[in-house]
């Protein structure tokens, strides 16, 4: 059955159509004030990268903090159920997943069976979400990029302080005026976030695999400083932005059942 | 004046400077200043005998020094002093070990404490003061001294800097917010995150879902008032209670602080941006007097 998962995160709309588990198309498009236009967009860049038409699609099923955004889906899941089911589908291993989105944190604890055991969310605050890097990588000056790729060269750990995203970005102001070395402020910056979602994956218990997810797992040096923190390697599936999309639209064809 | 860029960018307040014509400095003994570098705004104050002469309020650049001197400069301006004629600098705010010029730094809750005490008089017993990053509540004696105080030094939601965000976004200019944020027939469920950092898309999901400027503006307003009712309570509030800083110009805050809890503020009779500086001049002014009897 060919179905469609639509994620309408904070940031971006993400659609996924897929066929018995396998991927046909992919669409992504950064929300701007009009979210119907904005999944009308997504869903017709899936479309064109499946080569099909819309009247292909048997079932619909929407998931993410907008998901009441989508009129016409035939049901809606929430962030934590189209995580897991995309997740565990990707890596039967997994048992911990974290998916890091623009504006949210999530941890996720999941049987065997790839149910949803336990979980823990972070909405409310930005020191533990994409836009904590966003905001440091405006501060010093480096494209989004090559935060990542610029902290892996780092070989110092600077502590920092601050754990509000405003506050931090005082901070690495600061570190830039003494002199300290960007790399390494690079480093600070994922080695905070990081810490920030360990402490929130050690809520639900942190037990192998580990799966990360969400669009802040493209970023090899938030990877890292997580991996050292949890102290374990992390599996990434090849485009984890659109996990949770491929989980909604999984469970719209009962490839994954809850 | 500065130029009047408020047609482009919203969030952009007014930067003023002011100076007393009825005071004539040249016959004045102590010549004292207060220099206030914070987040967001920078202040200067000249005190002549310990009475308010002159003072700038304009925003902070990224060079905290800079800041400070444009501060003084602006102060100074027109009144035919120069640096050289104050006896004693101090600085306070964020920025207050990058203030070049100052002979002492003093802590911004010290100087604001002081301040409002020269603002609103001996009976204000709490200040709350509410600036571009952070908030804090204080509790003073009578002479301006603090007894205690909290601040939000973990998280700046709910601070000027998150206003300036919906201000620009919705097109609202920022002196006008406060007032448009009253406009509404009954009070909207306040926004869930005052994170500054998640501010701009809470307005655009709530401009999304249909509703009008005044609404967003007044669940936004609401959410930082009940905020930093919550750092009063906390505190523990005595009468008379006072609010310093910029977000003390807002309306539809002021307000709604006022409400929660059932208790008026008092209403200032001079710019509450520069308590903190006001403050700082008149401990400079009173440490001239301790040097001088030291001799």
């Amino acid at each position: 059955m060919v179905t469609a998962g639509i994620d309408v995160g904070a940031k971006n709309v993400k659609v996924v159509i897929q066929e018995d588990g396998k991927v046909l198309g992919k669409g992504q498009v950064t929300s701007g004030l009009d979210t119907t236009s904005d999944i009308k967009e997504a869903l017709d860049a899936a479309l064109a990268e499946a080569g099909l038409t819309r009247d292909k699609i048997e079932k619909t099923y929407a998931t993410g903090a907008g998901r009441k955004e989508v009129k016409d889906a035939d049901d809606e899941y929430t962030e934590v159920g189209a995580d897991a089911a995309g997740a565990t589908f990707l890596f039967s291993s997994a048992r911990t997943v974290i998916d890091v989105g623009a504006e949210e944190g999530r941890a996720i604890k999941v049987g065997e069976d790839g149910k949803v055991i336990d979980f823990a969310i972070n909405e409310r605050c930005a020191a533990g979400a994409g836009a904590f890097t966003e905001a440091m990588a405006r501060a010093l000056e480096v494209p989004l990029t090559e935060l990542g790729p610029l902290s892996l060269t780092s070989s110092k750990a600077v502590p920092m302080n601050a754990q509000c995203a405003v506050f931090a970005e005082s901070e690495v102001v600061s570190l830039v005026h003494q002199k300290t070395e960007r790399q390494d402020i690079a480093r600070a910056v994922h080695d905070a976030m990081a810490s920030r979602i360990t402490s929130m994956a050690r809520r639900v218990g942190v037990e192998p695999e580990v799966c990360l997810i969400g669009g802040v797992a493209k970023n090899p040096g938030f990877v890292d400083s997580l991996e050292r923190d949890l102290e374990v390697k992390v599996l990434i599936p090849e485009d984890p932005e659109f996990v949770s999309a491929l989980g909604a639209a999984l469970l719209a064809a009962g490839v994954v059942k809850r | 004046m500065a130029e009047d860029t408020s047609t482009k960018e919203y969030w952009r307040w007014t930067e003023s400077n002011w100076h007393d014509p009825d005071i004539d400095w040249q016959g004045g003994d102590i010549i004292a200043a207060g220099v206030d570098v914070g987040s967001v705004s920078s202040q200067a104050v000249i005190t002549v005998d310990g009475k308010l002469y002159a003072y700038s309020n304009m925003r902070t650049g990224s060079d905290s020094p800079k800041s400070a001197e444009n501060a003084m400069d602006w102060a100074l301006e027109d009144t035919g002093l120069t640096q050289d004629d104050i006896q004693y600098v101090v600085g306070t705010g964020y920025g207050r070990v990058n203030v070049p010029f100052a002979k002492r730094a003093i802590t911004e809750i010290a100087c604001h404490a002081r301040g409002a005490n020269y603002m609103y008089g001996p009976t204000i017993k709490t200040v709350l003061d509410m600036g571009g990053q952070d908030c804090k509540a204080i509790r003073v004696d009578e002479k301006g001294k603090v007894v205690s105080f909290l601040m939000n030094d973990k998280c700046a939601a709910g601070t000027g800097r998150g206003m300036e965000v919906f201000a620009d976004l919705l097109g609202v200019h920022i002196t006008k917010v406060g007032e448009l944020s009253l406009q509404v027939e009954e009070e909207p469920p306040m926004v869930s995150s005052t994170c500054v950092v998640f501010a701009k898309s809470e307005a655009s999901g709530l401009l999304r879902e249909g509703w009008p400027k005044e609404k967003v503006l007044a669940a936004y307003c609401l959410a930082m008032a009940h905020r930093v009712v919550g750092l009063l309570e906390r505190l523990g509030i005595e009468e008379d209670f006072a609010i310093t800083g910029g977000i003390a110009k807002n309306i539809g805050i002021v307000s709604r602080i006022e409400k929660e809890l059932g208790i008026k503020a008092l209403k200032p009779t001079l710019d509450t941006q520069i308590a903190g500086a006001l403050g700082g001049a008149l401990f400079a002014d009173a440490l001239v007097k301790k040097e001088r009897k030291g001799k």
